[in-house]
């Protein structure tokens, strides 16, 4: 058994960002452990531009993106491992990996959880009918576009609007599919607005909104979807059913942070986020268990995944220095305008970035964070959407310890 | 006339209205920044893109490399730049920054790999 201060499970951007900080940080006795044979995960077969903006101040591709991390991990000689599938995480934090060279079995101090997301199915959702070819989720479909050559259809239509799905709408426009319409349940799309302007209203893709499939037909390959209005409660309502002839229909469904090491490690999932509930040093409830990224939840930009990281980074180097793995008790809850928050604990010493989700999309708004009558942290926001995570700063000095966190959208 | 954009040059998507009279622009409120209106008055005179794809790579570890142009073109020959995409191979190994394809459909534009492909094994 090999001892290592941090075993980073996952190369993808969350678990780049998070070696080269640790890195810089002083912390070299690390290690990345990728499943895949190259490092960059999702980035990969996400082509399409508008990457690093916040970041880099450019927009850039998926793969170049992830190349200036993996250039630094190169540049630092940050050991990493590919084609190495992490099977098991012990609350003690032994970490068992396999590979074709064999098993591998590290003790860390630490372990970062960057195992990224991934895609909800058609099984997920529960849509009825046959079981044919060419129902694919949208990150499949990218993936067969983009790393293998190999077109998934031709007359497509698309549930859901979430912006994975919005991008294959024109990768497949442009590669001289028929993308007929894209349908999404919610009464309020679920990607950002600049995906649905250049993505759908540039090639005159129509987006029905509060609209679902409701029967798959065909047997050997899928030869069309039956669509139908749903009501406020998403019950299809009868009557509004209307046939698409379809080849191919692609799935953007929403996004499930990766999980199942973290199960099997005993720590404590948040049925909001799906991903673990941490505090301010996005530590899980396993001492010296950290997440960040998509795992932890679901970003809508891979520059807040970078910075996540980072941050946990921090933390971890915070910790091993001081010797002290935080206890958080006091709790962060959010009232029925909130989705969720990341961190949902806190214990009250540190400054912290608070990142959550509005439910509804709205104008105007404030962010309130209060402790009973007492508001330690507000910020105001022109435009709230679900498709966008808010993120605003909490000061330590201001929290009493005795006293929950509580946050509201008004 | 009063017309709505979404602005597609950052995250933010800010959303925007503009009041137009015989195709210029006379006022516009919703951006958060000077790009917003940069943006309204492109799509006025002569709405711009950049796309991304991919072209062969011959003798490389994967069949394909993504490129993207390095500067946005009309909207109007984005299919042109895709047909001419469609002629490209290239030799691995394949580069970031690689030029694919030289002033793709006379476009002006740059067709520039965006992935590093190695020589197969």
């Amino acid at each position: 058994m090999e001892n290592k201060d941090v075993i980073i499970i996952g190369g993808g951007p969350a678990g780049l960002a998070a070696a080269v900080q640790l890195y810089k940080l002083g912390i070299t006795n690390i290690l990345i452990l990728e499943r895949e044979k190259h490092l960059g995960g999702i980035l990969r077969q996400c082509i399409h531009d508008g990457f690093g903006l916040q970041r880099f101040g450019e927009s850039l591709s998926g793969p170049e993106y992830a190349q200036r991390f993996i250039d630094e991990v190169r540049e630092l000689n940050i050991p990493y491992m590919t084609e190495v599938t992490v099977t098991e995480v012990t609350a003690g934090r032994k970490v068992t990996a396999i590979s074709r060279r064999g098993v591998m079995e590290f003790q860390a101090k630490a372990v970062a959880l960057t195992m990224g997301c991934r895609e909800r199915t058609r099984g997920a959702i529960s849509i009825p009918g046959t079981r044919p070819a060419g129902v694919y989720t949208a990150g499949v479909a990218q993936s067969y576009m983009n790393l293998a050559n190999i077109m998934p259809g031709q007359e497509v239509v698309i549930l859901g609007s979430g912006d994975i799905g919005l991008i294959m709408a024109r990768r497949l426009t442009l590669e001289g599919a028929h993308v007929k319409a894209v349908f999404e349940v919610q009464p309020y799309p679920s990607g950002l607005p600049r995906n649905i302007e250049q993505c759908l209203n540039d090639y005159g893709i129509p987006l029905f909104l509060s609209h679902t499939v409701v029967d798959v037909k065909g047997h050997s390959r899928l030869e069309g979807v039956t669509v139908a209005q749903v009501d406020e409660q998403y019950r299809p309502i009868p009557g509004t059913e209307q046939e698409y002839n379809c080849d191919t229909l692609i799935l953007s469904v929403g996004l499930i942070p990766e999980n199942e090491l973290s199960l099997g490690a005993g720590l404590t999932l948040d049925s909001r986020t799906k991903g673990a509930v941490v505090d301010e040093d996005y530590q899980t409830s396993c001492t010296g268990i950290f997440a960040a990224g998509n795992v932890l939840q679901v970003h809508d930009l891979v520059d807040f995944v970078s910075i996540e990281a980072e941050r946990m980074a921090l933390s971890i180097q915070e910790c091993f220095l001081s010797s002290q793995f935080g206890n958080a008790e006091i709790e962060i809850v959010v009232d029925a305008s909130i989705s969720y928050s990341v961190p949902q604990k806190t214990t009250g010493k540190k400054d912290f970035t608070l990142s959550l989700r509005p439910k509804r999309p709205g104008r105007n708004c404030t962010v309130f964070v209060k402790q009973e009558n007492v508001t330690i942290a507000r910020k105001k926001f022109a435009k709230v959407l679900p498709a966008e995570m808010i993120q605003l700063a909490i000061p330590a000095e201001r929290i009493d310890p005795e006293k929950k966190l509580e946050i509201t959208l008004i | 006339m009063r017309r709505e954009y979404t602005c597609i040059i950052c995250p933010i998507g800010c959303d925007m209205t503009a009041e137009i009279e015989d195709n210029e622009m006379v006022s516009l409120v919703g951006n958060n920044c000077a790009k917003g209106r940069v943006y309204v008055q492109q799509e006025l005179t002569n709405p711009i893109r950049t796309i991304a794809t991919s072209v062969l790579v011959k003798g490389g570890e994967l069949p394909l490399a993504s490129v993207r142009l390095n500067k946005p073109v009309p909207k109007a020959s984005l299919f042109k730049v895709m047909a001419e995409a469609k002629k490209v191979i290239l030799l691995a190994p394949v580069r970031i920054g690689q030029v694919a394809l030289q002033n793709v459909a006379g476009t002006g534009a740059d067709l520039v790999v965006t992935k590093h492909v190695d020589t197969i094994h």
